[in-house]
This record gives C-alpha cells, sequence and structure tokens, in this order.
C-alpha cells in the first residue's frame, strides 16, 4: 500500500487527502498516519510544485555541470558532495558513472551568476579536476510532465 | 421496386435507446461517464511502433490470420498467463477487433435452429451477431444478488436439445462482474456434460482487481471446447487501432478463418506491428493502468455508497452497475432526465438487455477530476427527485 500511496503523491502532491483516501480503499486517518510516518522516515522528502518559469517574466537559467573529481581518502564522493549541496542555487545534483563523477543541476538568474558559481564556489575547491557546463535552452518535460501538452483528442460521449 | 431487404436483418431492431445517444453525444457542455473505452493514450512505444513500421513501408496485407510475430506473441502470453497453450500457426486468428472475433466465432458455430445461451446483461453485439448467424437466442437473466454472476442452475434451466453454444464475457460490461476459478467450475462441469460449446469474450482480461482474471478454458477438459476472444482495446487502450484475435481448437478455429478470409481478408498491418510490441512490453503500462483505473473504482464506490445509491462491489472492467430501483423511474427515465437535468450522460443498464433494467452503467475510464464534476451534478441531480 505505501508504494501505491507513493505512486499516487509522485503525481499529484496536492492530491486531497479525502479523494486519496477513497482512491485507496482506506480511511483519511490512516491515510495521514502513514503519510505523516513516512515524511518522519525521510520516504516522502518534501513537496514542491512544477513550475514553467519561461511562462512568466521571471528570468532563470539552469545549468547543468560536470564535475570530476578526487576522491577523499576515507571519505570518498561524500565530503565533497556535502558540502556543494548546501548552497542554496544548487537544486539537484548526482553522483554519476561514466566520465564524470557528478552532475550538479544549478538555478540562477543570469548565465554571468552561474558563471561566477562554477569559477568561485566549485573550481577553487582543491579535490576538483576539471568541470564542464551545459546551459539549459528550453525545458520539453520536468518530473514526467510535459510541458506545454497538447489537448487531448476527443472521444465519443457513449460507447457501448 | 422489390423489397431489396433481408428479412433476419430487418427483424433486428435497432436499440430502443439510440434516440437517447443521439442526444447525449450532440448536446452542449455534457459530462459523460458513458463510454466503453479507455481515457488512456494508447502507450507511446506501441504508437511508435506503428510509426515506424509505416516509415518502412510494411503497408502490405499480412497472411490472413495475421502476423505470425503477433500469434506467436500471443500463445506466449496465454501461456504466461493462463498456462495454456496454443500452436500460432493453426489455432489463433487476428481479428479486427473483439467484435469481428465474436460474429466469425458464432457463424462458424452456428447452423439455423442452434440454441445459444446469451447471459445478460451483456455487451450489445452478442444477441444481433447470434440471429444474423442463425441462432436463436436464448437469454438467460443474471441477477444482482449473485453479484451478476453465472449460476448452474441458471444455465441449467436454459439448455434445451438445441442448445449449442454458452456465450460468456467476465470481467463483465456492463455489470464489472468476474468469475473466479470456484465461479466457473461448476458452469465447465456443465458445459462438459451437456456437450456445450463456450464462446469467452475476455477483453477485459487485464481489468480484474482482485486477483488474476482466469479463463474458463484453462479449466480441466474446457480447451476443447473453448472460443477465446480477446484484443488490444482494453488493455493497452488501443480501441481505434481496431484489433482482436480468437484462439480455439484447429478444426474450428480453421473454419472461422475462411470467414475472416472472404470478409475481412486480414487484420490492419499498422495495428498487428504495433501489438507484437504491446504484448511484449506492454506489462508494466497495462499494470499503471489497472492501478488507476482500481483507484477509480474504489472511488466512485464510496461515493455511491455517500449518495446512498446502491451498487454491489465489481471487481473488473472499468464499470460500476449501480440500482436505481428505489427512485422509481426505469432506467431510461432516469438517465434521459439526469442528461437533460444535469447534463450527466450516464448508460441505462436497460441497453445490456432485460435484466439490466433498474441499472445504471456508469464508466471510470475518466480521471478522478472528471468524475467529481460529474458526482457534483448527481448529487444535485439527486436532490431534486
Amino acid at each position: 500500500m505505501r508504494e501505491e500511496i507513493l505512486r499516487l503523491l509522485e503525481r499529484n502532491g496536492r492530491i486531497d487527502l479525502c479523494d486519496a483516501a477513497k482512491m485507496l480503499g482506506m480511511t483519511e486517518v490512516d491515510l495521514a498516519n502513514e503519510i505523516a510516518q513516512m515524511e518522519k522516515e525521510q520516504i516522502i522528502c518534501g513537496y514542491t510544485t512544477l513550475i514553467n518559469w519561461d511562462k512568466t517574466s521571471t528570468e532563470k537559467v539552469t545549468a547543468l555541470i560536470e564535475v570530476k573529481v578526487t576522491p577523499q581518502r576515507g571519505r570518498g564522493f561524500s565530503q565533497f558532495a556535502e558540502k556543494i549541496c548546501q548552497y542554496p542555487e544548487v537544486e539537484s545534483m548526482y553522483l554519476l558513472s561514466g566520465n564524470y563523477d557528478f552532475v550538479v543541476i544549478l538555478q540562477g538568474k543570469t548565465m554571468r551568476e552561474v558563471a561566477r558559481f562554477v569559477s568561485d564556489k566549485l573550481a577553487v575547491v582543491d579535490s576538483v579536476l576539471s568541470t564542464s557546463t551545459l546551459f539549459v535552452l528550453k525545458k520539453y518535460k520536468d518530473h514526467g510532465s510535459i510541458l506545454e501538452s497538447k489537448p487531448k483528442a476527443e472521444r465519443r460521449r457513449i460507447t457501448l | 421496386m422489390r423489397n431489396p431487404l433481408s428479412k433476419t436483418i430487418v427483424e433486428i431492431q435497432p436499440s430502443g435507446i439510440r434516440k437517447f445517444f443521439d442526444i447525449a453525444n450532440e448536446m452542449e457542455d455534457i459530462v459523460s461517464l458513458g463510454v466503453g473505452e479507455p481515457d488512456f493514450d494508447t502507450p507511446w512505444f506501441v504508437r511508435e511502433e506503428g510509426i515506424y513500421s509505416l516509415e518502412q513501408g510494411k503497408t502490405f496485407y499480412t497472411s490472413n490470420a495475421g502476423l505470425l510475430e503477433l500469434r506467436k506473441e500471443i500463445a506466449s502470453y496465454l501461456y504466461r498467463r493462463q498456462k495454456l497453450t496454443y500452436d500460432p500457426k493453426k489455432e489463433i486468428v487476428i481479428t479486427v477487433g473483439g467484435s469481428e472475433a465474436i460474429d466469425i466465432a458464432l457463424r462458424a458455430m452456428i447452423d439455423p435452429g442452434d440454441e445459444v445461451i446469451i447471459p445478460e446483461p451483456c455487451f450489445v453485439s452478442y444477441a444481433p451477431c447470434a440471429k444474423l448467424a442463425g441462432a436463436t437466442v436464448v437469454p438467460l437473466q443474471l441477477k444482482e444478488e449473485n453479484a451478476f454472476k453465472l449460476k448452474k442452475e441458471e444455465l441449467l434451466d436454459c439448455i434445451t436439445d438445441k442448445t449449442k453454444i454458452l456465450m460468456i464475457s467476465y470481467p463483465n460490461n456492463p455489470t464489472g462482474a468476474i468469475m473466479t476459478r470456484e465461479d466457473l467450475e461448476p458452469i465447465a462441469e456443465v458445459a462438459r456434460e451437456r456437450d456445450l460449446i463456450v464462446i469467452s469474450d475476455e477483453i477485459y482480461s487485464e481489468l480484474s482487481y482482485r486477483g488474476d482474471h482466469v479463463s474458463i478454458a484453462s479449466l480441466e477438459g474446457m480447451q476443447e471446447r473453448t472460443i477465446i476472444i480477446n484484443g488490444f482495446s482494453k488493455a493497452y487502450a488501443m480501441t481505434g487501432w481496431r484489433l482482436g484475435y480468437l484462439v480455439g481448437p484447429a478444426f474450428i478455429v480453421e473454419q472461422m478463418l475462411k470467414i475472416h478470409q472472404f470478409a475481412i481478408m486480414a487484420a490492419p498491418t499498422t495495428s498487428q506491428y504495433a501489438a507484437v510490441l504491446a504484448m511484449r512490453d506492454g506489462d508494466e503500462e497495462v499494470a499503471k493502468m489497472r492501478e488507476s483505473y482500481n483507484q477509480r473504482r474504489r472511488f466512485l464506490l464510496r461515493e455511491f455508497e455517500r449518495l446512498q445509491i446502491p451498487c454491489f462491489e465489481p471487481e473488473g472492467a472499468f464499470y460500476i452497475f449501480p440500482c436505481i430501483k428505489k427512485f422509481g423511474m426505469t432506467s431510461e427515465e432516469f438517465a434521459t432526465k439526469l442528461l437533460y437535468q444535469e447534463k450527466v450522460a450516464v448508460v441505462p443498464g436497460s441497453a445490456f438487455g432485460d435484466s439490466g433494467e433498474g441499472f445504471l452503467r456508469v464508466s471510470y475510464a475518466y480521471s478522478i477530476e472528471e468524475l467529481k464534476v460529474a458526482l457534483g451534478r448527481i448529487e444535485k441531480f439527486l436532490e431534486t427527485l
């Protein structure tokens, strides 16, 4: 049941608790308790809103920065990761397989701001060997949602 | 001019409630819970395979029985799900939807005067197709108190010397009823003892919410006397692709293939290529859709309970079948009033046979948001009764 609750919330974090309880065949109280428990266990780590900033007047720049580092003795990659994650402008950070060790996804106001983050904060860390910055030009799909989805084709009203 | 029409076809009455459907399809601002098809798009990888086949110029007829590759996938699916073994070369025909399969299955087996037992309420095409094939249709009235399952005694009551075929469909449209292995055993026993052929329309087989669907063909001694009809429309959300299939004993399927060959030639090629991939890689997508339907099913049942409209718990397909007898109206009166007053379209149960009278078919092939809008209107409607 936990997995089904999570799948439901993953699609719609704002789902009405009363509706969700009916959909899952549980009582509202049980569902609320289960969700609270999963928040406590940090299975559910937060709730966000998916926004297409391109449709607002706010200027946002998203960049993917690939980072190659030297792992630290006894701490592997964690020390570097924990440090970089502290910056609020870092939206996501993943350890990767392949040529680079990390990708850091950054949200900044301008390209210059992103560039400054890379040169002043990231590249200067001792363990960083090299970085490669990729700027996002357009977002088509995010968190499983197509940002500019086309209207659904119409079905007939009654079919047997 | 002489009368150009066949007596048989003229005698088949168009559904009395066709007018109701016409109005519902034309009215503005309707919220419909009236469809019998998924609201999901065909999974993208399936659509993409259809497109790719076109790009490669695969635009020719397939063999009459359909792509062998697809028939092999179907055989492997039936083994995977039902532990049934069929020869893809001799025992499977790809058809234009389950609908064609129903038609050719009946036509290949019926001689004038043979009786076909059709438990109702059921899908609308069984009786007309049986009549067109020359059969005498024996309707069997299923009961809500039995959760619309077919009971041995009911079946025995309908059997005569002329009974040849029993037509069943579980999970059922319109009731959402299912039959478990235990429910099917006594029916299979009758079929074996009274030498009946069973046509089992299992088009909703993937939409079973309390345990996996069981085909009557998988019961002892039944594979040799069962024709299974299934298709891609409901499980893979492929209604518009018009693709189904039938499987059965080689000597029967061989005759069905003759009708198919002369009437249809072969099912659409593009659809067949897409369906190969649907069968091969579609399980996960089907499971996702099934989970969604199940959530809506639970939601609707709770809501109808709240509205105090009695409804037995359906365990398959994507319909609930609430009983509206307490309001003192026929199904059609209730549905028409609901349509005009609150602009909600549901299908009167009587569209699916006499035993559907007093019920409504409410489809949950809709998003929760759509269901909520419709429920709000239904609640308002009930206050005026």
